[in-house]
């Protein structure tokens, strides 16, 4: 029997809709979903090795509970029962004694991410955290701090611009498909690419212009640009006038921000920086000064990407074709978007949260996600209380957050350890339970809201039975909430009910997502009028160059600018990032994706490897304060001296993952675990390593 | 030369090689056999910018294909219909002349089944009226498949608007 279903992607968390092949309950094939523009068959390459996930015999198949030492990797098959009946006995023993703050849980932001919050809020805890702040907590706070929305409410009209600047965002290599495409039918139609790096990337290769930056320093870049921006009047005077407040305060800040200045700090010559600001205001308000995927590089990074907002509000690029814009919901239409379980009435929680976000110790990053670097000192020092029980669903405590070596001190403190997940990762390898969940193409999912130019939702549905003894995570613990006494609050049996749940107020059923795999709310795109309709959502109701959020927190809007530190002799900031054929942590064990790309190498500038020895290939140890590790160097011209980079996600621990297995080096073995107190991200480029040569 | 042509647009190739995973995807293949591959060449600094190539190599499936006429037992074969090069693993005894014979590394080993394997451009895709897995797939749509004689002309239409001077 043959069949086709339009479900969602999920070998990484962008969510592409996809068209799966089924014959005989065996997926033959996967492609880009034909009816959704920008897709048209295409699939990046993880999203092209979705079978080799689904045959995959290394990824977990049954529950297991641990028969050994933590990480000794001795485990006993298990049936569902017997492991939810384990894991709920222990979380009511840990609750009992010490409170339900003392169960966090940590996710990758998903689809069924409601259904977590729900399970920790009826049990009492405050603890549920995503792993969003490790990638872009900064960037959320500060398009709160300047626009009052998320900057998950924010998206970008790449297929319209006419220029786009690129700081590090390597969008041809940490795919979005349909971002990658329409960025490309830009580019086609003529608009040009600047890219800020201080690594040729891929997209490097691709733009118009490239600047080998001095790492750590675009904040100084983009200090100067504003100057010669307002200096030369080269901004949207009309668009600024009516929706930007602050500019004499701006003006006076960057004074001395020359772009003399900027060349000394950056090493971008002066007249460089002049022309460009000139050649892109003129294509000005169809720009981008993209904000960031990841923007989690420094201690003070969210002035880095509210000084990249605020170029975009300068070239009245805020709510125009071609620049970003506010993404709309279903409410535009008069429409209702799907239930969540987090709409049911639930118990107050009044607990401080772990990572104390929301408090006066650390006021700004956004609650819905939480913090989690801080989990490290909040279990060591039982700060503010003791946390004695994590669950990890789809998130990897050991590979994501910044010091291993502190993690897995701080994960000793604990009595339980629960994953939930596909694959044997580190953290499922140093746990007690392991819950093992069905992947993507095995499972129905939430509904995913998809709001933008256009509402729409789509809909992740099962293409074939689960392979192994896998359950969807959204069972798991509806199922364990049973047993802990807060089953009324998962009104559920299986995926399809919850949809359906989800569904009721929206006027939409299962069965109108089946001919394309999404619905539409309404047929035309939706920009708000640039004269009178913008609805920021501020307190002033405008761009708040000086920002009510962060004055009101006691922070300034403008501070002084730290100077870049020059590395010591002999040392190099630590760069890290992604590669088109890995998502993060998660596919190192993929059978085609590591074959492709098996482990990761360290970049290193020609002249400084010569300096220390070091030959293309050679084997280097890398040390940092708080750990250290080998990896192959790799000897390019192609990095600025004073930075060194690999790819993150390498140096897996789990030996059952055996393709992965002690493969590279982990970045956050490296990296110290140094946070933005102000944004929330923590500075994932601020650790400096030696390099030497492993006789 | 097979009457069909695989253009890359190499100015749209990203270099993510979607296409080697969906082409060993789709054909199952182990750890080993490429029956396309991305070469990547470069980066190398030209006129001030860094610029690197992502060179896609399939088979050209040639007119005069040297693999075909080293094979011993007949396996490789030219289909009469449309000129695709293709494996008959029924005959294939493995003995690797045609990986010798191809001057361009196109025929594969594969090891699990002692025998050569390589690109027919999905023949039995085209048969149902599809396009080759690695140009359905391509992240960027910068490979195209079809008949020679209809493909687009993209080179040549871009010089053309590059020499023209209309966008000073």
């Amino acid at each position: 029997m043959e069949k086709t279903v339009y479900t969602l992607c999920f070998m990484c968390s962008v969510r592409c809709p996809i068209k799966v092949q089924v014959k005989d309950g065996q997926v033959r094939w996967i492609e880009g979903n034909p009816q959704v523009p920008g897709m048209e068959g295409s699939l990046c390459p993880r999203g092209s090795a979705g079978i080799s996930l689904l045959y995959d015999r290394e990824r977990l198949q049954t529950p297991l509970i641990r028969d050994g030492e933590r990480g000794e990797g001795r485990w006993r098959k298990a049936s569902w029962n017997e492991a939810l009946d384990y894991v709920a006995e222990k979380l009511k023993k840990i609750i009992s004694e010490y409170g339900p703050q003392s169960l966090v849980m940590g996710e990758r932001t998903n689809l069924s991410t409601h259904v977590s919050k729900t399970f920790l809020k009826a049990l009492g805890s405050p603890n549920h955290f995503t792993h969003d702040a490790l990638c872009k907590g900064s960037v959320n706070t500060a398009c709160r701090s300047l626009f009052g929305y998320t900057d998950a409410q924010i998206g970008i009209d790449y297929k319209n611009t006419r220029h786009i600047v690129l700081y590090g965002r390597n969008i041809f290599e940490a795919i979005a498909v349909k971002e990658v495409n329409g960025l490309m039918d830009a580019i086609q139609a003529g608009a040009k690419v600047t890219y800020i790096d201080p690594r040729v990337s891929v997209t490097a290769t691709k733009a118009d212009r490239y600047w080998m930056i001095r790492p750590g320093t675009d904040l100084a870049l983009n200090y100067a640009l504003i100057h010669v921006i307002l200096q030369e009047r080269l901004y949207d005077a009309a668009y600024v006038d009516r929706w930007v407040l602050g500019l004499s305060e701006l003006q006076d800040f960057v004074q001395p921000f020359t772009p003399q200045w900027a060349e000394q700090e950056t090493g971008i010559p002066a007249d460089e920086i002049i022309d460009f600001a000139r050649k892109i205001s003129r294509d000005k308000p169809s720009v981008i000064f993209h904000y960031g995927y990841r923007g989690a590089h420094q201690q003070n990074e969210i002035h880095l990407r509210r000084s990249i907002l605020i170029l975009n509000a300068l070239m009245g690029s805020v709510e125009a074709k071609g620049g970003i814009f506010f993404k709309k919901g279903p409410g535009a239409l008069g429409k209702k978007p799907a239930r969540k379980l987090t709409d049911q009435t639930l118990p107050k929680v009044t607990t401080v949260r772990f990572d104390k976000v929301g408090t006066p110790d650390f006021p700004l990053p956004d609650p819905a996600h939480g913090v989690p670097q801080v989990l490290t000192e909040a279990i060591l020092k039982e700060n503010p209380y003791p946390i004695k029980a994590l669950i990890a669903n789809r998130f990897d405590p050991l590979k994501s957050i910044p010091d291993t070596n502190g993690m897995k001190k701080a994960l000793e403190k604990l009595d339980l350890i629960v994953t939930i997940d596909i694959n044997m990762s580190d953290i499922a390898w140093y746990s007690d339970v392991i819950l093992p969940e069905s992947i993507y193409l095995e499972r129905t999912d939430c509904i995913q809201q998809a709001n933008g130019l256009k509402p729409q939702m789509f809909l992740r549905r099962q293409a074939v039975q689960p392979r192994y003894d896998t359950r969807e995570a959204a069972i798991i613990l509806k199922q364990l909430a049973e047993r802990l006494d807060i089953g009324q609050y998962f009104p559920y049996q299986t995926m399809e009910e919850l949809v359906e749940w989800q569904l009721e107020p929206t006027g939409f059923t299962l069965k109108d997502f089946e001919a394309k795999g999404f619905v539409a709310y309404g047929k035309d795109p939706i920009f708000w009028d640039r004269q009178d309709g913008i609805q920021f959502k501020t307190p002033s109701g405008k761009i708040e160059l000086v920002s009510s959020l962060l004055e009101n927190a006691g922070f300034p809007s403008f501070p002084p600018y730290p100077k870049a530190p020059e590395p010591a002799e002999n040392r190099f900031r630590l760069t890290v990032g992604r590669v088109a054929l890995h998502t993060h942590v998660s596919t190192q064990n993929n059978p085609l994706l590591s074959e492709l790309f098996p482990e990761n190498v360290l970049w290193i500038n020609t002249a400084k490897a010569k300096a220390i020895g070091i030959q293309n290939n050679d084997r280097v140890e890398v040390s940092s304060s708080v750990g250290s590790g080998t990896i192959r160097a790799f000897v390019t011209d192609f990095i600025h001296p004073e930075a060194v980079f690999m790819v993150h996600g390498f140096g897996h621990e789990a030996k059952t993952a055996s393709r992965c297995f002690n493969k590279g080096l982990a970045d956050n073995v490296l990296q110290e675990n140094l946070t933005d107190w102000v944004g929330g991200s923590p500075a994932l480029h601020d650790t400096f390593v030696t390099v030497k040569r492993v006789q | 030369m097979s009457k069909y042509y695989l253009l890359q647009d190499k100015k749209k190739c990203i270099g993510c090689h979607s296409c080697e995973i969906v082409c060993k995807s789709n054909k199952s293949l182990p750890v080993g056999p490429k029956l396309c591959q991305i070469i990547t060449v470069g980066p190398k600094m030209i006129n001030g910018l860094p610029k690197a190539a992502y060179v896609f190599m399939p088979c050209f499936h040639c007119e005069n294909p040297w693999c075909v006429a080293a094979c011993p037992t007949g396996a490789m074969q030219k289909r009469a219909k449309d000129g695709i090069v293709f494996v008959d693993h029924s005959l294939c005894v493995g003995c690797k002349a045609c990986i010798t014979a191809c001057p361009w590394g196109a025929p594969q080993w594969n090891p699990e089944i002692g025998k050569v394997v390589k690109c027919d451009y999905c023949k039995d895709r085209i048969d149902d009226g599809l396009k080759p897995a690695c140009v359905t797939v391509c992240t960027t749509h910068c490979l195209s498949f079809g008949l020679t004689e209809t493909l687009p002309d993209i080179r040549r239409q871009r010089h053309a608007e590059a020499v023209a001077g209309l966008d000073a």
